[in-house]
């Protein structure tokens, strides 16, 4: 095990994964002779060359596009958006073209592209620096999504999604990249897209989300634990799709009260879905109306820092809805 | 066999290097697009099956451009009017029948796609969408990894002149300046986005945007295959030595209508329909192969017997081949070889 932060561990899995494999190559704006504007990809253009690890016009859809053209040749392209805010022009390749070529060719072809982007708010990015896109892609078949909560999470993940035979959107958060550390296991190992994964045993109730958010009700979890009695049941989802269906209704039996969290806007969100999931299979398990705590619906985050403070979800939020739920 | 030249027709293909044999292939792969397309015309017509979209007055630079590249090797990403293209690459018309009728052997979609969305990894020819362009991004990745992996292919990508105003076009074509990949890139100008005239898609020539981008941009007459032959040869030849992509814009006529679906006569005359009819490259190419004495009206009138028969089987074929079933809506959404993930 090494103490690592999260946009280490995001780094390495990208260095291992091409010293391993040199059909994997990274291409992006800034991420070569810069190494990234978060420094996600330093050092790796020294290591591996101009041509790995490609400087490229200021252009998203070409780097989705031309990056899913060399999947379907054969390349495992790593295409990084310097901001998910910033990859909406790149929606037409990722879901007309990356999410359907599987499927449309019947079999014939496979786009096994990795689209990292960072997401979330809270570094004071405004609306265009701070956005959580994920339910614009959710919900588009042959898409994959993940989303990792920890430093370990996010090396395993981004492994299996270079190795996936199918597009792999990687939304990894941008607060987390200095903000989060954690012990990662020393050498080769992948954390399995589609498979959600328990942080925390309770059985008062069950919180489930993904990213920065959980670490917010991990540590009130603790609080309330001292404070309350109250245990709490955290599922991590890792993976927003698809979605682990069996983990979370196992989790939301555990405890039969449930709180999701996601920093993505409330209507339509990820949230939603797993709501519906639980009304569909665990109706008569629930002790309490299903709670949702998430970004309001607002265009986006905006940069004046009350402001940006009223938007994000804290410590204080979720254990004050953790706790409205444990009293219910 | 050596081509007896008249007075009047000179032999302009055998100093492109092309022989008596290759010339009359081209003009054979004309002729199959051509009767290709005009037969799922007709099936639409009868009810046989439910869309055509047509490729009529395209064949001529589709096949010429086709035979001036590698067709062992190279990638094509071909767009919905590339019938003749495709059939040069190695397409059978059984297998484009299939798709018209939308049968589980279609090799291009299995039945899913609209006919004229062509796939076939055997071929080289990389599946493509209806929204129009996001293939030359695609073309530049093919092209990137050509590079990248030091293999002597080239991507060849097409696309009509109202796609050319899409901005994938303008980021791929930039892309692929930048990094001079081996790659070409022909606009099949046929004067019309549906309805829209070319001079209300386009304040100039789409060969001339080249120049924004750091690269040769050629305007060529699309009913000449011999000349889109020689500029796609130079094209490939210029890629493969590293000088990086060529923009070609093949000037031609789309002879049909946009689809069948369409009335193009709501937006243009008949009369300019027809003066265009004179200026069909296969009659041209015809009359070219027929003055060297290459070409027969009997050779003709084979051809067509023999197209004939081909098509009815395919046809027959293809009609009688089953449907995909129901529930096979549900397969390849995610590789299904085990991996857990699959929805």
């Amino acid at each position: 095990m090494a103490m690592m932060e999260y946009i280490d561990a995001i780094r390495l899995a990208m260095k291992e994964e091409m010293e391993r494999d040199e059909s994997v190559f990274v291409l992006g704006e800034d991420v070569g002779v810069k190494g990234g504007v978060f420094t996600t990809t330093k050092g790796l253009q020294e290591q591996f060359g101009a041509e790995r690890v490609l400087d490229t016009p200021l252009a998203e859809s070409a780097i989705a596009g031309v990056a899913i053209g060399a999947a379907m040749y054969g390349m495992k392209p790593i295409a990084e958006m310097q901001y998910s805010d910033f990859m909406l022009p790149a929606t037409n390749q990722i879901i007309s073209e990356a999410a359907k070529i599987r499927y449309r060719s019947n079999n014939d072809w496979n786009c096994p592209v990795v689209i990292r982007a960072p997401i979330g708010g809270g570094i004071f990015g405004g609306l265009y620096h701070s956005q959580c896109p994920e339910s614009i892609f959710f919900g588009t078949p042959g898409l994959k999504i993940v989303a990792p909560y920890s430093a370990a999470d996010a090396k395993g993940l981004l492994k299996a999604a270079v190795r996936d035979p199918d597009p792999v959107l990687f939304f990894e958060n941008k607060k987390c990249y200095k903000l989060i550390k954690g012990d990662v296991p020393e050498g080769d190992y992948t954390v399995p897209i589609g498979e959600a994964n328990l942080l925390r045993e309770g059985s008062d109730i069950t919180v489930i989300g993904y990213s920065l958010p959980l670490h917010f009700a991990m540590q009130a979890a603790e609080e309330l634990e001292k404070e309350h009695g109250v245990t709490a049941h955290i599922l991590d989802l890792r993976t927003l799709q698809p979605l682990d269906r069996e983990a979370i209704i196992a989790a939301v039996r555990q405890t039969g009260k449930v709180l999701i969290v996601h920093e993505d806007n409330k209507t339509g969100g990820i949230g939603a879905e797993v709501a519906a999931i639980i009304a569909e299979h665990c109706l008569f398990d629930l002790d309490a109306p299903i709670f949702r705590l998430c970004g309001p619906d607002v265009p986006a985050m905006p940069i004046s820092p009350p402001m940006e403070k009223f938007f994000l979800l804290s410590k204080d939020k979720v254990k004050a809805e953790m706790l409205r739920l444990a009293q219910y | 066999m050596e081509s007896q030249g008249t007075v009047d027709t000179v032999n302009r293909h055998k100093q492109l290097g092309l022989t008596d044999g290759q010339v009359i292939d081209m003009y054979r792969f004309m002729q199959l697009g051509r009767k290709y397309d005009e037969r799922s015309l007709l099936l639409q017509r009868a009810g046989k099956i439910n869309f055509h979209v047509s490729g009529i007055g395209q064949e001529a630079a589709q096949v010429a451009a086709a035979f001036a590249l590698d067709r062992e090797n190279d990638y094509f990403l071909p767009y919905y009017r590339d019938y003749a293209f495709v059939l040069s690459v190695g397409m059978t018309t059984r297998e484009l029948m299939l798709s018209v009728f939308a049968k589980a052997e279609d090799p291009n979609s299995g039945g899913r796609q609209m006919p004229g969305h062509f796939g076939s990894k055997r071929l080289r020819i990389v599946t493509g969408s209806s929204p129009v362009t996001t293939q030359v991004p695609h073309a530049a990745g093919f092209a990137l990894a050509a590079k990248m992996q030091k293999k002597k292919f080239v991507s060849f990508v097409t696309f009509g002149e109202g796609s050319s105003n899409q901005g994938d076009f303008h980021e791929a074509c930039n892309f692929a300046g930048v990094n001079k990949l081996p790659m070409i890139i022909f606009c099949q100008n046929n004067q019309y986005a549906i309805s829209i005239p070319a001079h209300k898609q386009l304040g100039g020539k789409v060969s001339d945007r080249a120049l924004g981008y750091g690269f040769p941009g050629i305007r060529v007459d699309g009913n000449d295959p011999l000349e889109v032959y020689r500029v796609v040869k130079e094209a490939r030849e210029r890629a493969l030595a590293g000088e990086g992509p060529t923009l070609i814009e093949a000037m031609m006529y789309r002879l049909s209508p946009h689809s069948t679906s369409d009335n193009d006569l709501a937006y243009r005359t008949q009369e300019e329909v027809d003066e265009n009819w004179k200026k069909d490259g296969i009659a041209a190419f015809r009359t070219y192969l027929t003055g060297l004495g290459l070409w027969s009206d009997e050779q003709e009138r084979d051809l067509a017997a023999e197209y004939n028969l081909e098509l009815k089987e395919a046809i027959t074929y293809a009609e009688n081949a089953p449907f995909p079933k129901p529930e096979d809506t549900l397969l390849h959404v995610y590789d299904e070889s085990g991996l857990k993930g699959g929805a």
